[in-house]
């Protein structure tokens, strides 16, 4: 830049870079391209390998390295997936799966909207207290409710079924659910809403048809969030069921054999990472912005 | 998302109840109605099982009779729960630490090239599939076997490469003129001068182990001023001479031979052929001797146990930070862009370089965004459970141990002393809460 400022004054000064300082910031950039590819395909690799395993033959696993498919194509077999696909215990738990996170993101959702907006909305005495108080429970861990959640399910015959899940998971949801979308409808313009308490509409009416439909945005972030929680749980799922399997706990109990299962484990393993990998690809934008506006579950 | 705490707290509310003395229903029925699901939820499966939790980690296993603060006596007397403390006070140490430069790092190097989605997708992706199935990943990735673990096979390709395997596992000299064994290598007993022919015969290798490429050992022609030889499988089946090479006796070939001078030190070193010749040129004069170097038998790399007692942590720890980097990256990435250019160009143009800007303004600038990283990556840490249990295999659960897994073991996996794991729980529970009392002071501030 210092050279075109040398040029003389009378003609217009045409910045052009001299060849040598292109060349240079060349030089200086590809190493970090470079890098930059080296640690991209890293980080694709224990997934890639996942994804071989599930697709080598049976003979042929324990004896070579899923990475020999890439040079023997012949070795790569989907049969593994029809096999699962045939095990009932895997084909049922993938369904309980869906049933629970299903359950388990649209109630908070619901329940925290209702909450939220009573929060931002609605006037009653100690509101701003109640408030901080449904966040600060924001620090409870699992943990402290798996105890009394077992033996109270156990007398309500909860234990060992979807709907024992979901409410759990919609109890333990709502505390963030209810601080992000409280914040978020806090930032709707109160003359909207003046105009429509005016227009004698109930709180209900002002709920359904003018909050919900603006909080979309926040909502389906949230929604996304929760649902992948939900979808990856081990923990809940584990205490408080038997025979009701998320697909993770499947996995989790073919793992005893891990090394006698793999042409099961692996399968069932990249399926269940399939649909959250799904949900992030399609829905990438929501997942950066939700994270990037402060959470912590 | 605008959050605009101001108006907040100034109040913004619909119409004030009114001012009549309506009924408590009339005038908070509908905000009842709005609230009531969740308090419903927060009371059950939250306010009331703490309190209970709390309660039961005084009372022992079965929950009949009070016994103080003995549960939370045992938690760091126990040698498992013990453990299990420790590993979590490693985890805080190592990981939050290393999650938050290796994020800062990527994104620092993301911020100087253009077309960053796909890096920025590969390295997150991980944040997308569960903890759990993270585990399952890494425990292939694991495996001691280097035919099945891909850290190993990387491992054993870099080692292979600087001492490749030798071509037999074990070999006896099959007569008298051959000294020694594997570990030091089979010398020939009587020296030799260019010129004349070694021969080394070898015995006690099962026909499997020939290598392969084997063909009908010959006796080379001697070379002037050189030495040739000749190593093979001295074994006829039926019979045979020992010492002498025979027809139906296979050459080894790959077999290091080294030609030692009479201090014992190595002059040079060759590799045999398929049919068991070997040749040094322009040797000279002198007396050497013949040997088979203990190359010849080094065995194939076995792997690193990574799910071993000792390695198990860092094991996990690895592959912990693999599926966290992405959320770390992703976030200081966003801290970095939100840095305005006009200072760190002042600064450049004040003469400060590239280190002293990036140091003096750039870190303090992050300094914010470094710390949600931190305390968050803290607060999970804390928390783990998922992904030690899946990776750990069950030998080594007790030396993986963290509070989480603990607590569900105590409680629920076979040992079902509820007032133990009540008190377990409560620990952790007094663990995460200053953390995260951190973390919401610092919405407060921020919202």
């Amino acid at each position: 830049m210092t050279a075109a400022a040398v040029e003389t004054q009378e003609q217009p000064v045409v910045l052009r870079e001299p060849v040598a300082k292109k060349i240079v910031r060349f030089l200086s950039r590809t190493p970090v391209y470079l890098i930059i590819a080296f640690l991209g395909v890293l980080w694709l690799v224990p997934t890639l390998g996942l994804f071989f395993t599930s697709v080598l033959d049976p003979s042929v696993i324990g004896r070579e390295g899923w990475w020999e498919v890439l040079s023997k194509p012949s070795q790569a077999t989907f049969d593994n997936y029809r096999e699962i696909f045939d095990n009932e215990a895997i084909t049922t738990s993938i369904w309980t799966t869906l049933w629970i996170a299903l359950g388990g993101t649209i109630l908070p959702i619901f329940v925290a909207s209702l909450a939220a907006y009573a929060f931002a909305w609605l006037e009653f005495p100690g509101r701003d207290w109640l408030f901080l108080v449904v966040v600060a429970l924001l620090v409870v861990p699992i943990q402290m409710a798996l105890i009394p959640i077992f033996s109270l399910y156990n007398d309500l015959g909860l234990f060992d079924t979807v709907l024992g899940l979901v409410l759990f998971h919609t109890a333990f949801g709502l505390p963030f659910a209810i601080f992000l979308l409280r914040n978020f409808f806090i930032g709707i313009p109160r003359d909207l809403l003046e105009a429509a308490r005016i227009d004698g509409a109930s709180e209900l009416r002002i709920f359904f048809r003018l909050i919900l439909p603006l909080g979309l945005p926040a909502i389906a972030s949230l929604a996304i969030f929760q649902f992948l929680w939900v979808w990856n749980d081990l923990l809940v799922a584990l205490t408080f069921g038997r025979d009701t399997q998320p697909i993770t706990v499947a996995i989790f109990s073919q793992m005893r054999q891990f090394s006698a299962n793999i042409e099961l484990i692996a399968p069932a393993a990249f399926i269940s990472l399939a649909i959250p990998l799904v949900v992030f690809f399609a829905f990438q934008r929501y997942f950066v912005q939700g994270l990037l506006a402060g959470s912590v579950k | 998302m605008s959050v605009d705490a101001q108006t907040a707290e100034a109040s913004p509310a619909g119409p004030p109840p009114e001012a009549y003395k309506g009924s408590l229903w009339e005038r908070y029925g509908v905000t009842a109605v709005f609230l009531a699901p969740a308090l419903i939820f927060l009371t059950v499966w939250i306010v009331y099982p703490t309190l209970s939790t709390i309660r039961r980690s005084f009372y022992d296993r079965d929950g009949s009779s009070f016994i103080g603060f003995d549960n939370y006596e045992t938690l760091f007397t126990d040698d498992t729960l013990f453990t299990a403390i420790r590993n979590n006070f490693l985890w805080i140490l190592i990981v939050p630490a290393f999650v938050t430069a290796i994020g800062l790092v990527f994104a620092v190097l993301l911020e100087r090239v253009r077309f960053s989605t796909a890096f920025k997708v590969a390295v997150f992706m991980p944040m997308a599939i569960s903890l759990f199935a993270a585990g399952v990943i890494w425990r292939l990735m694991y495996e001691k076997d280097p035919a099945q673990g891909t850290v190993n096979a990387g491992i054993a390709v870099v080692k292979d490469a600087v001492t490749p395997s030798g071509v037999l596992s074990n070999a006896r000299p099959s007569t008298d003129a051959l000294q020694g064994g594997p570990k030091g290598g089979l010398e020939l007993k009587d020296a030799i001068q260019p010129g004349e022919v070694a021969q080394l015969g070898l015995t006690a290798i099962r026909e499997s182990e020939v290598p392969e490429g084997a063909e009908q050992a010959v006796v080379p022609e001697p070379l002037a001023g050189g030495i040739t030889g000749v190593v093979w499988r001295d074994f006829k089946p039926g019979g045979g001479t020992p010492g002498r090479l025979e027809q139906g006796e296979l050459g080894l070939p790959g077999v290091t031979v080294e030609l030692r001078d009479d201090g014992g030190s190595q002059v040079a070193e060759t590799k045999t052929e398929p049919n068991g010749t070997f040749r040094f040129e322009d040797v000279e004069p002198g007396t050497y001797r013949a040997a088979i170097g203990p190359e010849t038998f080094q065995t194939p790399y076995a792997g690193v146990s990574w799910l071993g007692a000792g390695l198990i942590l860092p094991s996990i720890m690895i592959a912990y930070i693999w599926v966290w980097a992405g959320f770390s990256m992703v976030v200081i990435a966003a801290g970095l862009a939100a840095i305005p250019r006009d200072l760190l160009e002042a600064a450049r143009t004040d003469g400060a370089n590239e280190w002293q800007v990036f140091r003096r303004i750039t870190i303090p600038l992050l300094a914010p965004v470094l710390t949600v990283v931190f305390i968050t990556m803290l607060i999970y840490v804390l928390k783990v459970f998922d992904i030690v249990i899946a990776i750990a295999p069950g030998s080594v659960q007790d030396d993986a141990n963290v509070i989480a897994l603990a607590m569900w073991r105590t409680s629920f996996g076979g040992v079902n002393d509820f007032g133990l794991g009540a008190a377990i729980a409560v620990f952790l529970f007094l663990l995460v809460i200053p953390v995260l009392a951190i973390n919401i002071r610092r919405f407060r501030r921020e919202v």
